[in-house]
C-alpha cells in the first residue's frame, strides 16, 4: 500500500492527475530560491524560455545572466561569480551542461569547491522528437564520479522546487537532472524532501521484491507496484532522489527485507544510478539486482511514452523484470 | 602614478630574488615549469609589490583586487612572489610538487590560502576573472541604490575591487578563452584587466607555427576589449600599462606583455624546449650565478 508519511497526492491514480515537466520545477524553485537570497543568480545559455531560467529573468532581470550559446564560458564564469560570494544556478540542456563543460566544471567548481548549482535540462530519452543528440544518457555517471558532488535527480515538478530551494541553502557543488516531457506531480507540498534520503512511495507487508528508481520513473514504477500486488506480487518502491549522496541506509533496509532488486531510471545502465546501487551492494549486502534503464545504446526521435515504451521503461516493462525475479529461485 | 628609480630599483631586485628562488625550487621539485615562470617574474612582482590592493596576513580580505593565475603551469613564479609577500616562508617553496605539499604541481585554492582559484587545464581562468568582475560590478550597481545613497554619491564599500587576470598566450588557442572575451566585452567590464603573457612558445614549438595567433591586438579589439602592448619585462612600463586600464572606463583591458621566456638566464632565453623542464641541480646553480651575475646589468629605460 501507499506510504502514508510520503502524504503523495490524493489524485495520485486518477486520470486528470496534474501533469507538468520537472522543469517546470526549476522555474518556481529558483524564483523561490531568488526571493529567499539575494546571492541567488542564474546563468542561461541561450535557452531561458525552455529551461524555465525565463521566469527568474521575468522576477529578477538584474541577477539573470546571459552568457549565449557557450556553456564552457556559463561554468566557468559562475565558478568566478560564487568566488565573488554569489550562489550561482546554471541552467542548459543535460547534453551541454554537464556533457560540453565537464571539464570546466570538473576544475573549477568541484575541485575548486564552488557552490554553483548546476541544472541539466532535457534529460532522458523523454526529450522525444529532438533525437539522440539532445538525449543526455550519461549525465548522471559523469556527475556522480566527481568527489563531492550531490546528484539529485527529482520525480516530479514539486520535488524538483524543493529540491532547487534546498540546493540554493547548501554548501558545495550540486547537480540537478530534469526532464522536458510532462510527467504526473504525485507528490505534494508535505511530502519530505531532503538531500540524501530516499523515500519509500510503496510497500507490502511482505515485499520479495525491492523496485529502486530515480527521477520521474518512481511514478512507472509505483504503477507497476500495484499492478503487482493485485496478482499478488508484493514489492516495495524506495524512491531515490538523490543518488550521491545515496542514503545507504534505507537501501540496506529495504533490500534486507525483500532481498531481490529491480532498479529504474531513464539513464545508461552503465554508470548511472543502478550502477550506483549495484555497486554498493555488491560490497555491503549481495543480492540478485537487474538494471532497467538504457542498455548501452542512443536514443532516437519519437514521442515520449513511445521511447519509454521502445528502450523498456514502461509500466509492464517494470513488471516483467519484476515478475521475472520474483520466480528466480535462490 | 610615476614610480621613483628607487622604487623601480626595489622592484627589481624583488624580482631577482623570486627568480632565484624559482629556480631553487624548480630544482628541489625535478619537475615544473621554468621558461614561463621566469618570463613572467617582472610581472608578478609588479602585481605584488606595488599594483594589487591586498594584505598578506588575510588572504580572505573581502576588498582586497583578485589576481586569476588562468596559466596555472607556471605556478612556481606565483607560489615564490606569494612567499616573498609573506602569505607563507620561502622555506616552504622547497616543498613544490612533493606529496603533502600545499605547492600543488598546478595550483589548488582550497590548499593553499592566498590563491584566488584552482587552475592548470587552459582556458578558463578569463571566465573566472571575468565573473568575478560581473559580480563585483552587480554589488555595486546594487550599493548605489541603496538608501544611503539617496543623493546619487557612490557609497559603495567596494568601489575599488579590481580583478586581474594572467593567461599565457598558448591558451589562447583554447575556444573557452575567447566565449570569456565576448562576455567581458558585451558585458564592458572595466573592472577587469587581463594579461596575456605574450612570450610565443607553447610545448610543441613556437606558436606561430603550431597555431597562428596573431594578430592577436586586432582580435581583441574587435571583441571590444581596450588593448595595450608593453615589453613585459619592464616593470614600470606594465605599472603604466595598469594604470591605464583603470582610467578605462568602457571597456575591459587587454595588456599584452611580451616577455622574454626564461628571462634571466641567457642560455634558455626563447628556447621552448624549456617550456616544460626544470633544471638539474648543477644547471640550477649556474642560473642562479647568471641571475645575480646579471643583477644591475638589464637595461631598462629608467636606470
Amino acid at each position: 500500500m501507499l506510504n502514508r508519511d510520503a502524504q503523495l497526492s490524493a489524485k495520485i491514480f486518477a486520470d486528470d492527475i496534474e501533469q507538468t515537466p520537472t522543469r517546470d520545477g526549476f522555474g518556481t524553485g529558483v524564483v523561490e530560491a531568488g526571493r529567499a537570497d539575494s546571492r541567488v543568480v542564474v546563468l542561461c545559455a541561450d535557452l531561458a524560455e525552455s529551461t524555465r531560467a525565463e521566469w527568474f529573468q521575468k522576477e529578477f532581470p538584474d541577477r539573470f545572466i546571459e552568457l549565449g550559446v557557450a556553456e564552457q564560458n556559463m561554468a566557468a564564469v559562475a565558478a568566478g561569480m560564487a568566488a565573488a560570494g554569489k550562489i550561482p544556478f546554471i541552467a542548459s540542456y543535460a547534453a551541454f551542461n554537464p556533457g560540453r563543460n565537464y571539464e570546466q566544471i570538473r576544475t573549477t567548481i568541484v575541485l575548486n569547491q564552488m557552490p554553483v548549482k548546476i541544472c541539466g535540462m532535457h534529460a532522458g530519452v523523454s526529450v522525444g522528437p529532438d533525437g539522440a543528440t539532445h538525449q543526455m544518457l550519461e549525465d548522471i555517471g559523469m556527475m556522480r564520479m566527481l568527489p563531492g558532488m550531490t546528484v539529485i535527480a527529482p520525480c516530479d515538478a514539486e520535488e524538483a522546487r524543493k529540491a532547487v530551494i534546498t540546493a540554493a541553502t547548501t554548501d558545495g557543488p550540486v547537480y540537478i537532472r530534469f526532464g522536458r516531457a510532462p510527467t504526473p506531480v504525485f507528490t505534494t507540498g508535505g511530502t519530505p524532501f531532503q538531500i540524501g534520503k530516499a523515500l519509500t512511495l510503496f510497500e507490502s507487508e511482505s515485499p520479495q521484491v525491492a523496485i529502486l528508481s530515480t527521477g520521474s520513473l518512481s511514478y512507472t514504477a509505483l504503477v507497476a507496484a500495484c499492478a503487482l500486488s493485485e496478482e499478488n506480487i508484493e514489492s516495495i518502491v524506495l524512491h531515490i532522489p538523490t543518488i550521491k549522496p545515496l542514503d545507504i541506509e534505507a537501501v540496506l533496509g529495504v533490500v534486507r527485507r525483500a532481498g531481490r532488486v529491480v532498479t529504474v531510471e531513464e539513464h545508461q545502465i552503465a554508470g548511472g544510478f543502478g550502477s550506483a546501487i549495484a555497486e554498493f551492494l555488491a560490497e555491503q549486502h549481495p543480492v540478485p539486482v537487474r538494471r532497467l534503464g538504457i542498455q548501452d545504446q542512443f536514443g532516437q526521435s519519437g514521442e515520449p511514452n513511445e521511447l519509454l515504451e521502445h528502450y523498456g521503461l514502461d509500466a509492464l516493462h517494470i513488471e516483467n523484470a519484476v515478475r521475472a525475479l520474483f520466480k528466480m529461485a535462490y | 602614478m610615476i614610480l621613483t628609480d628607487e622604487q623601480v630599483h626595489a622592484l627589481e631586485k624583488k624580482a631577482e630574488s623570486i627568480r632565484e628562488t624559482i629556480i631553487q625550487m624548480l630544482v628541489a621539485a625535478g619537475s615544473g615549469h621554468t621558461a614561463g615562470s621566469l618570463g613572467m617574474a617582472d610581472i608578478v612582482t609588479a602585481f605584488y609589490f606595488h599594483i594589487l590592493n591586498h594584505d598578506p596576513k588575510r588572504p580572505d580580505w573581502e576588498e582586497r583586487d583578485r589576481f586569476v593565475l588562468s596559466n596555472g603551469h607556471i605556478c612556481p613564479v606565483l607560489y615564490a612572489t606569494l612567499a616573498h609577500a609573506g602569505y607563507f616562508s620561502k622555506e616552504e617553496c622547497l616543498t613544490l610538487r612533493k606529496f603533502g605539499s600545499r605547492l600543488q604541481g598546478h595550483p589548488e585554492r582550497m590548499r593553499l590560502s592566498g590563491l584566488e582559484t584552482t587552475s592548470g587545464p587552459l582556458g578558463e581562468g578569463l571566465s573566472q576573472a571575468a565573473g568575478m568582475a560581473y559580480a563585483f560590478h552587480m554589488d555595486q550597481l546594487k550599493d548605489t541604490t541603496c538608501p544611503s545613497s539617496d543623493d546619487g554619491h557612490v557609497v559603495s564599500f567596494n568601489h575599488g575591487r579590481r580583478v586581474y587576470c594572467v593567461m599565457s598566450d598558448g591558451e589562447q588557442e583554447e575556444g573557452n578563452t575567447w566565449e570569456a572575451a565576448m562576455f567581458a566585452g558585451k558585458n564592458k567590464l572595466h573592472n577587469l584587466t587581463a594579461v596575456i603573457d605574450r612570450n610565443n612558445i607553447q610545448i610543441d614549438g613556437m606558436t606561430e607555427d603550431v597555431m597562428p595567433l596573431e594578430p592577436i591586438v586586432d582580435k581583441y579589439r574587435a571583441f571590444n576589449w581596450h588593448v595595450l602592448e608593453v615589453n613585459g619585462n619592464d616593470i614600470p612600463a606594465f605599472i603604466a600599462a595598469v594604470d591605464e586600464a583603470k582610467a578605462i572606463y568602457e571597456k575591459p583591458t587587454l595588456i599584452v606583455a611580451h616577455t622574454v621566456p626564461g628571462k634571466g638566464v641567457h642560455d634558455i632565453e626563447f628556447d621552448y624546449r624549456w617550456h616544460g623542464k626544470p633544471p638539474t641541480a648543477e644547471e640550477g646553480k649556474r642560473f642562479m650565478k647568471e641571475i645575480r651575475t646579471m643583477s644591475g646589468k638589464v637595461p631598462h629605460e629608467y636606470a
